[in-house]
């Protein structure tokens, strides 16, 4: 245990309490960036004009007879701005583009006095385009040459070799889809400019630093010009991290040129055809095993479909790779990545941030040749588990590997697999035309920023005068639990009850230079430095109540809003020892700091230890398969998840149950479709509503759904001995894939491997139960090819740059260059 | 009593009483204007959120006499000289539904965006369903949307609402 990661006595961190926010949820009261609109007087709406071309050149934008129209006050276009026309840090993705990138891109604002007004001045504005060829999927891309940003290479081992002495060698494709976030709460800002010309933006941003930083830029302003401020959002899923910049500065430039707060909230369908997804991916791959079914050797080239701009498509890719092992030690590896341009919306974060990627071309391959090589799958995966010792093809030692076993046997027991496989058998032998099966699949997921100065955060804690405690943070709140979570870990360290903390918005003139609230780092990161500031001012009052007790300072002992001795005797309330401590001019409130240690990253070897810790987790899901249809039911799922000691269990099982079905939707049901044509619709989202994109309802939940947090899991590199919760637990539902595939390949002969499309709808399932009785292969699907020493995938050319954010050439700014 | 801060400048503005959380209200608003931005632009109840704005995803369902409505797809005057029931009426925080109260203790949000449709859809079926079992709560729930929770803690919500609901019941018959 380290001073971080121990509890005191009778904790509230653990203890399992409703969401900060759930009564201001139930009455309607808790407030959402847009309902502060109608409670700001004169507030105009902005609208875009979208293009209606996948790619072109913009020969004409006359603003003029949108003007006319009754109600409209402004058209903001590239020349209003007074900074820099970008909505990015990597310039390449102008606020007001002068090239169309995507169907549906934003060439221009209108501001109305009303919404109606500004979306009739929208379709006023005269805008002349010239189309130019596009590029819309993946595979055009690829054909096309057409990539963007650096290109990691990850090596370990002797690739050749390992292929060359291998007993098995399988090679393959594997394209698959992304996913678009619907947040149920879309994009939105209002920006006003307030006393002395301060810009003041509220904004639904996972982001609020880098929102400032945008709108700066913009604006031409230093960031102390710029307050940033985020209530809370209705869901972020990593939407809302880099994609609310643009937003923001437009709602911020309006503001600034009228004088009138301005309001830009998206429409959904704005939204789904303007920000970033999920990016879908196409890997080439070969594998090798020993003749017991143990990896040798992996060789892999993942291709990211990262539509028009880079955003975060180079640290999503390199997580890809960080993952592509997922819980497997693979001896020899050489894994290459790149970005394909496309002219689609610029894809970005999404909860698992290219984990998810990486990782299904792993169960994607062990899911295809477990057949093959005659090994239940089961067991085929868990013989390839890490164990201790081992490192990841990146250099990390895994640590805990041994939790992924134990959370293995725990749902090999509690779910009754052995037994509930023999009933499989038996249902399946019976039943023609509709068949079942049982998959286990483990997560590993590391935990940290992968760039080592993302892992750092701020608080500031103001202890006032009654005793009463206002907590700031720079962490966001999107549902997740967060605030939850930071109260629970004051209230600890203070040694006060939960009532006596409240927790303010965040803001950027509270807490400055924060990180986005992403990469499941919230309270690991946050919590530290609200500790670290809480930790601060009770050394101070300790002093306080040693004279005022007459005991050693060392033996005071804050809990449950009493200050005594340890070992018992007089205490005295919390609220009297403040307020003398006040009136002793003692300083009450304290800025908190953390920066998580032992972090080291070089991205453009790809190698080092990026990983403060590994979040572990295992699901096992039965499904049900029809043959004439490809419908399935979920029968069954049981979870066993790692989340450390949780510092709050209702929370922590929500974002476990939340994430695997969003996972199980990204895997099962939503189906993002583009139009590929070469009519002039081309490159426009089919699937830009809720009646046409498909999430899941209740409909495919898992009929029983058991999840338990693994117990004795303390992990002493994190506060309170907690873990991080948000994205790993997405990845348990590759056991539903793999369920489906399974059950697909029941119709055909025992041992018929089948190549199921991702995502698995009853489409793709119905392909795969043709393909597995004895039909031609899936449609944009690849077959298999079985022999040494495989199809090697693509490899970079001479002039393929290694991969170097932005961010860290502006941390190493002696390496530019290089 | 509010600024028209929706209202197209060139639509004819008509006079609206709507009969919301028991108070007529009274607004102008353009015959186009949809209930869900009436009520939360006009009369300024923003509860009631906006998701799908298309009847999809249930999160701006509201009660029109007790019926659950999806207010994205009726105009205000359709509303008119009707009885609206909004999240904000199903209880204040010292005062809170049974719903509500089970939704908090059973962690049936996590935004919470989506959470106004469903207290209003459940007060409602529990009205006519007292006493549902986990497969009626499920059904009942389903044309509603959640992206966050995984459902099952709103299955639970239901149920647990029942349980409250009952209870209350009998302690002040
Ligand atoms: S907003 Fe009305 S149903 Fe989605
Ligand atoms: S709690 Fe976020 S959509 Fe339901």
């Amino acid at each position: 245990m380290s001073a971080l990661s121990e509890r005191p006595a009778n904790p509230v961190v653990g203890q399992e309490i409703p969401h900060e926010a759930a009564s201001l949820h139930v009455t309607g009261e808790a407030l959402y960036t847009d309902d502060l609109a109608v409670r700001t007087h004169g507030i105009l709406h902005a609208h875009p004009v979208q293009a209606p071309h996948a790619h072109a050149r913009i020969t004409r934008l006359d603003p003029s007879p949108a003007l006319e129209v009754p109600g409209v006050v402004r058209v903001l276009t590239a020349e209003d701005v007074p900074g820099v026309n970008d909505a990015g840090v990597k310039h390449d993705e102008p606020l007001f583009p002068s090239e169309v990138m995507f169907f549906g891109h934003a060439v221009c604002w209108v501001l109305g006095e009303t919404l109606e007004a500004a979306r009739l001045g929208s379709l006023a504005v005269e805008v002349d385009y010239e189309p130019l060829p596009s590029l819309v999927t993946v595979h055009e891309a690829i054909e096309a040459g057409s990539f963007q940003g650096g290109q990691p290479h990850m090596e370990r081992g002797d690739i050749e070799a390992g292929f060359a002495g291998a007993a098995h060698v399988y090679s393959g494709e594997f394209e698959f889809a992304g996913q678009e976030h619907f947040y149920l709460e879309t994009h939105c800002s209002i920006a006003l400019v307030d006393e002395n010309g301060q810009i003041f933006v509220q904004s639904s941003t996972q982001h609020p630093t880098e929102t400032q930083d945008i709108v700066a830029h913009v604006l031409g302003l230093p960031s102390h010009a710029v307050t940033v401020q985020c209530l809370r959002m209705g869901g972020g899923f990593g939407g809302k991290e880099m994609q609310p910049h643009g937003y923001a500065a437009i709602a911020a430039l309006g503001s600034t040129l009228t004088g009138r707060p301005v309001r830009l909230r998206l429409n959904r369908t704005q939204d789904m055809t303007m920000s970033g997804k999920r990016h879908g991916f196409h890997a080439q791959w070969r594998v090798a095993f020993d003749d017991t079914g143990r990896l040798q050797a992996l060789d892999a080239t993942l291709t990211s479909d990262g539509g028009w701009s880079l955003d975060l498509s180079e640290p999503v890719l390199a997580r890809a790779l960080c993952h592509i092992d997922n819980a497997y030690w693979i001896p020899n590896v050489r894994v290459n990545g790149r970005i394909a341009k496309t002219h689609k919306t610029s894809q970005t974060a999404f909860r698992g941030f290219g984990g998810p990627q990486g990782m299904l071309v792993i169960e994607d391959i062990l899911g295809r040749c477990a057949p093959q090589l005659g090994i239940d799958p089961i067991e085929l995966r868990s013989r390839n588990f890490y164990v201790d010792g081992q490192s990841t093809p990146y250099g990390q030692p895994v640590r805990h590997p041994e939790r992924v076993a134990i959370c293995w046997e725990q749902v090999l027991t509690t779910g009754d697999v052995a037994t509930r496989k023999a009933d499989i058998a038996a249902y399946n032998a019976s039943h023609e035309h509709s068949k079942r099966a049982l998959a286990m699949t483990p997560v590993k997921f590391g935990i940290s920023f992968n760039f080592t100065s993302f892992n750092q955060a701020g608080a500031l804690v103001h202890v006032y005068k009654d005793g009463s405690v206002l907590i700031t943070h720079g962490g966001t709140e999107m549902g997740q639990g967060l605030h939850t979570k930071m109260l629970q870990v004051a209230a600890t360290t203070l040694g006060v009850p939960l009532s006596t903390v409240r927790l303010a918005p965040t803001r950027t003139d509270k807490v400055p230079n924060t990180s986005a609230t992403a990469a499941s780092s919230g309270a690991d990161l946050n919590g530290g430095a609200v500790k670290d500031a809480c930790e601060q001012i009770i050394e101070r009052l300790r002093a306080v109540a040693a004279g005022r007790l007459g005991v050693h300072p060392a033996d005071v002992r804050f809990s449950d809003g009493h200050v005594g001795k340890v070992g018992g005797g007089a205490t005295v309330p919390w609220a009297d020892l403040v307020n003398q401590a006040y009136f002793q001019r003692i300083q009450l409130w304290a800025a908190g700091f953390y920066r998580t240690e032992g972090l080291h990253w070089d991205s453009s070897a790809m190698h080092g230890s990026p990983f403060k810790y590994f979040s572990y987790g295992v699901a096992a899901s039965e499904v049900e398969v029809d043959e004439f249809t490809g419908a399935y039911r979920l029968r069954q799922v049981d979870i066993v998840h790692d989340v450390g000691d949780s510092l709050s269990p209702l929370v922590d099982i929500g974002q476990v149950e939340g994430a695997f079905v969003q996972g199980a939707g990204w895997l099962t049901l939503e189906d993002l479709r583009w139009d590929e044509s070469d009519r002039p619709s081309r490159g426009r989202l089919a699937t830009q509503a809720a009646s046409t994109y498909k999430l899941p309802s209740f409909s495919e939940m898992p009929e029983v759904f058991n999840v338990a947090l693994l117990e004795r899991a303390h992990e002493d590199g994190a506060v309170y001995g907690s873990k991080a919760v948000g994205e790993p637990p997405l990845m348990l539902a590759f056991s539903v894939r793999e369920a489906l595939r399974e059950a697909a390949a029941a119709f055909g002969p025992a041992g018929t491997s089948v190549d199921l499309a991702s995502p698995a709808t009853p489409e793709a399932v119905f392909w795969a139960v043709q393909e597995a009785r004895g039909g031609a292969e899936p449609p944009h699907m690849t077959a298999m090819v079985e022999g040494a020493p495989g199809v090697v995938p693509d490899q970079p050319g001479a002039d393929a740059a290694p991969l170097r954010p932005r961010s860290e050439q502006a941390a190493q700014p002696a390496r530019a260059g290089t | 009593m509010t600024e028209p801060i929706a209202d197209s400048a060139t639509e004819e503005l008509l006079d609206l009483t709507v009969v919301v959380n028991g108070v007529p209200r009274h607004a102008k608003a353009p015959a186009r204007r949809l209930l869900s931005d009436f009520l939360r632009h006009d009369l300024r109840l923003t509860g009631t959120h906006v998701g799908c704005e298309h009847g999809v995803c249930g999160a701006c369902t509201v009660l029109v006499d007790g019926q659950p409505m999806r207010s994205c797809l009726m105009f205000a005057v359709t509303a008119q000289a009707h009885e609206v029931t909004t999240v904000e009426g199903l209880g204040a925080i010292d005062s809170m539904g049974p719903v509500q109260q089970a939704f908090i203790e059973c962690h049936g949000l996590q935004c919470g965006f989506c959470t106004p449709g469903f207290l209003t859809t459940i007060t409602a079926y529990l009205e006519d369903h007292p006493h549902p079992t986990a497969d009626e709560a499920r059904e009942a729930i389903s044309g509603n949307l959640c992206r966050c929770t995984g459902y099952q803690n709103i299955v639970k919500s239901v149920l647990r609402a029942a349980e409250l609901r009952a209870e209350r019941a009998g302690t002040t018959t």
